[in-house]
């Protein structure tokens, strides 16, 4: 079956759909509410964030355009050391799309909402003309308790941990769309591993989900919004074997590569070799790593990213410019 | 690091002698040498210089131009490698036609477009082909290709140059002490791995310059760099990177090159034309050429740029006066400051340190 404009109709046919596919995949006591909007119990101050899915294609090796919608938006609640509870989806779905395509998409959400255990409470779908694309947004609340994750917390002496190898899910997609599938998609819930730094009793100042720009990226905006210098040593950035020699075909970089299952964790130095005891023993978080640290700069000196280079060189490293891969997420 | 490269690496970082300027002439090695920080590796008495090696960073406005007018004015899809897409013409750029609806189309591999227009043989496209000697075999495959799938509904913009000519008026130039600008060069991997390291000998002979060979690998840059300081005045090729490069050359690349191309003169955009610097399309297939010869134009966006001089090595990037005020990756005046081996782009992450150096 294709999609066509009378699913969007608010009708019928919009009922079915939502019957057959939605409901199907991920109903719960919230949604059958049928109601406007939706009430939720909450006991804390909550985050707050919403995100959108354009990638292409949307299936690829790993993941697909589901998976990336729930875990997305679960891991930009973690990184604020927020327990992601409810997410809102909202579809966008262009005429000719196969139902196929977005019952497995429904599907998969499911299934990501069910291993990051939060509730599906909201939705919405649309149809518009097109080429049988498919949108998501999705828009979360976590609950945050007592935590005081952010990165104006970094202090000098910190010490910078990556949860795992880099790049992976930007060469998934530039592998998938030249027809070379050879990396695996890391697209992943991280709420669980954060949990366990927090369960551990660790002291995270600040966190970010590595996604679009790369680790380089991430690292830059946070040395700026600290008004601190991270340092990072190239030889502990981990990085897979099959991304390396990709990179290396494409001439890119895999600290600019995009990842959707990797945390940045910035905490103090004396707690960082326990953290990457903690996070190794996580299921996305074998290759966790400490890969640098942050100091304090000169008198009027900006704060910068470097990287110590495998030949013993130091090299400024920026936010990505221009484009990157377009529709990478 | 083993124990040789490292009794290099001390050689080039305690290095006292007479300043010596190498100059690199291909963009990748530019973005090599950033990517493995060689510049704080080595003394500041060697002076690694990024020379005319980006292709995009070469090629004259006029060249964009004529793209732009191709997809606004005769409805042709585009389709280009990605460095190009933000290269700014007189006016626009691909980027931002793309922006207002243009189909202008991104790819990885010529070849792609052999298949678009298959798929769609009513549309006329056209690949935006610019390169090197290293890229030319590419197109000429691609041309081989539509041959014997006979698709007539491609065309091929070219802009494409050969090193020999262009390094010859680096040669030549001299600082205001008559001595020489250059006193080495790193000679380029891929070029010499399709062409030989033979292209660069006479040169070498004729000025007493050394070109070194260069890999792309931090350790095999590093070896090619101390070649080249160590050998400063002696006139000869030295291949530093020999599990690619061969005297010689890949033939069976040159012969299919020639077979679709042969040498012209070509507008290095900042260097004005260089005689039998550039290939074109040979006549018998000009059915596939959209309309190349004479795009000489070109027109600096801002006339402070002097892209040229810095191309050229008469000035740093950080000497320019629009450097990392007005000339930003996001508002790139030149395409140095675009390109991903542009010299420009990969000076802008020191711009602080290196304010007027």
């Amino acid at each position: 079956m294709k999609i066509v404009m009378a699913h969007g109709s608010g009708g019928d046919m919009t009922r079915r759909l939502i019957e057959e596919i939605f409901s199907k995949a991920y109903g719960n006591e919230y949604l059958s509410q049928l109601e406007d909007s939706t009430v939720l119990p909450c006991e804390t101050k909550i985050a707050y964030t919403t995100d959108s899915f354009v990638v292409t294609p949307p299936v690829f090796p790993g993941g697909d355009i589901g998976r990336l919608a729930i875990c997305g938006t679960v891991n930009d609640l973690a990184a604020r050391g927020a327990v992601p509870k409810y997410v809102s989806c909202g579809f966008i779905l262009e005429e000719g799309l196969d139902a196929e395509l977005l019952k497995k998409a429904a599907e998969s959400m499911a299934l990501a909402a069910k291993e990051a255990g939060v509730l599906i409470a909201a939705g919405d779908t649309k149809v518009v003309e097109g080429k049988g694309g498919l949108y998501i947004n999705t828009s979360g609340i976590g609950f945050v308790y007592e935590r005081d994750v952010k990165a104006k917390n970094i202090r000098s002496g910190d010490a910078v941990i990556v949860s795992g190898t880099v790049g992976d899910h930007h060469a998934a997609i530039l592998g998938a769309r030249l027809g070379m599938q050879s990396v695996s998609s890391d697209v992943a819930p991280l709420n669980g591993m954060v949990e366990a730094l927090f369960e551990a009793g660790l002291n995270v100042h600040a966190m970010r989900d590595v996604t679009r720009g790369g680790l380089a990226t991430v690292l830059c905006e946070l040395a700026e919004a600290s008004e601190k210098h991270i340092e990072i040593d190239e030889e502990k950035i981990p990085v897979s074997a099959a991304v390396k020699s990709f990179a290396g075909l494409m001439g890119l970089e895999p600290v600019y590569m995009g990842n959707e299952g990797k945390m940045v964790i910035i905490l103090p130095a004396k707690e960082a070799e326990r953290a990457v005891g903690v996070l190794r023993m996580c299921k996305y978080a074998e290759n966790a790593a400490v890969i640098g640290h942050v100091y304090e700069p000169e008198k009027e000196e900006k704060p910068e990213l470097t990287v110590k280079t495998a030949l013993g060189g130091t090299r400024v490293l920026d936010v990505l410019a221009g484009e990157g891969l377009p529709r990478i997420c | 690091m083993t124990e040789e490269l490292e009794r290099m690496k001390e050689f080039l970082s305690g290095y006292d002698g007479e300043e010596v300027r190498i100059m690199e002439i291909c963009g990748s090695h530019t973005a090599a040498i950033t990517k493995n920080g060689l510049r704080s590796i080595v003394s500041d008495r060697i002076k690694l210089i990024s020379g005319p090696g980006c292709p995009v960073c070469v090629t004259p406005s006029a060249y964009i131009d004529r793209l732009i007018e191709l997809e606004e004015k005769e409805n042709a899809t585009v389709v280009t490698f990605g460095d190009l897409l933000r290269v700014p013409g007189s006016s626009k750029s691909l980027s931002q036609i793309k922006g207002e609806g243009a189909d202008v189309r991104m790819v990885y591999s010529p070849i792609s477009i052999a298949d678009f227009a298959q798929n769609e043989p009513d549309r006329q496209f056209v690949f935006a082909a610019v390169g090197f000697e290293t890229t030319t075999p590419l197109y000429a495959d691609l041309l081989c290709e539509l041959t014997e799938r006979k698709i007539e509904n491609v065309r091929l913009l070219t802009s494409l140059k050969t090193m020999p000519n262009a390094v010859d008026a680096l040669c030549s130039g001299r600082k205001e002490n008559g001595e020489p600008l250059i006193d080495g060069f790193l000679a380029p991997g891929h070029v010499c791995s399709v062409a030989g390291s033979c292209i660069f000998k006479p040169l070498a002979e004729k000025y007493r310059i050394p070109f070194a060979v260069a890999g792309f690998e931090g350790g095999e840059l590093l070896t090619a760099i101390y070649g080249a300081v160590k050998n400063r005045g002696i006139g000869k090729v030295f291949n530093y990177y020999t599990r690619a490069v061969t005297e010689s050359g890949n033939k069976k690349a040159m012969a299919l090159t020639s077979r679709f191309f042969t040498p012209c003169d070509a507008v290095w955009r900042g260097m004005g034309n260089i005689p039998a610097s550039g290939m074109k399309i040979r006549d018998v297939y000009s059915r596939f050429d959209a309309g190349s010869e004479g795009l000489s134009d070109d027109r600096k966006i801002n006339e402070k740029c002097c892209c040229g001089e810095i191309l050229t090595g008469r000035r740093t990037p950080a000497m320019c006066p629009l450097f990392g005020s007005v000339c930003t990756p996001a508002s790139p005046q030149g395409a140095c400051m675009v390109s991903e081996e542009g010299s420009c782009r990969h000076a802008y992450p020191y711009r602080a340190a290196a304010r007027g150096k």
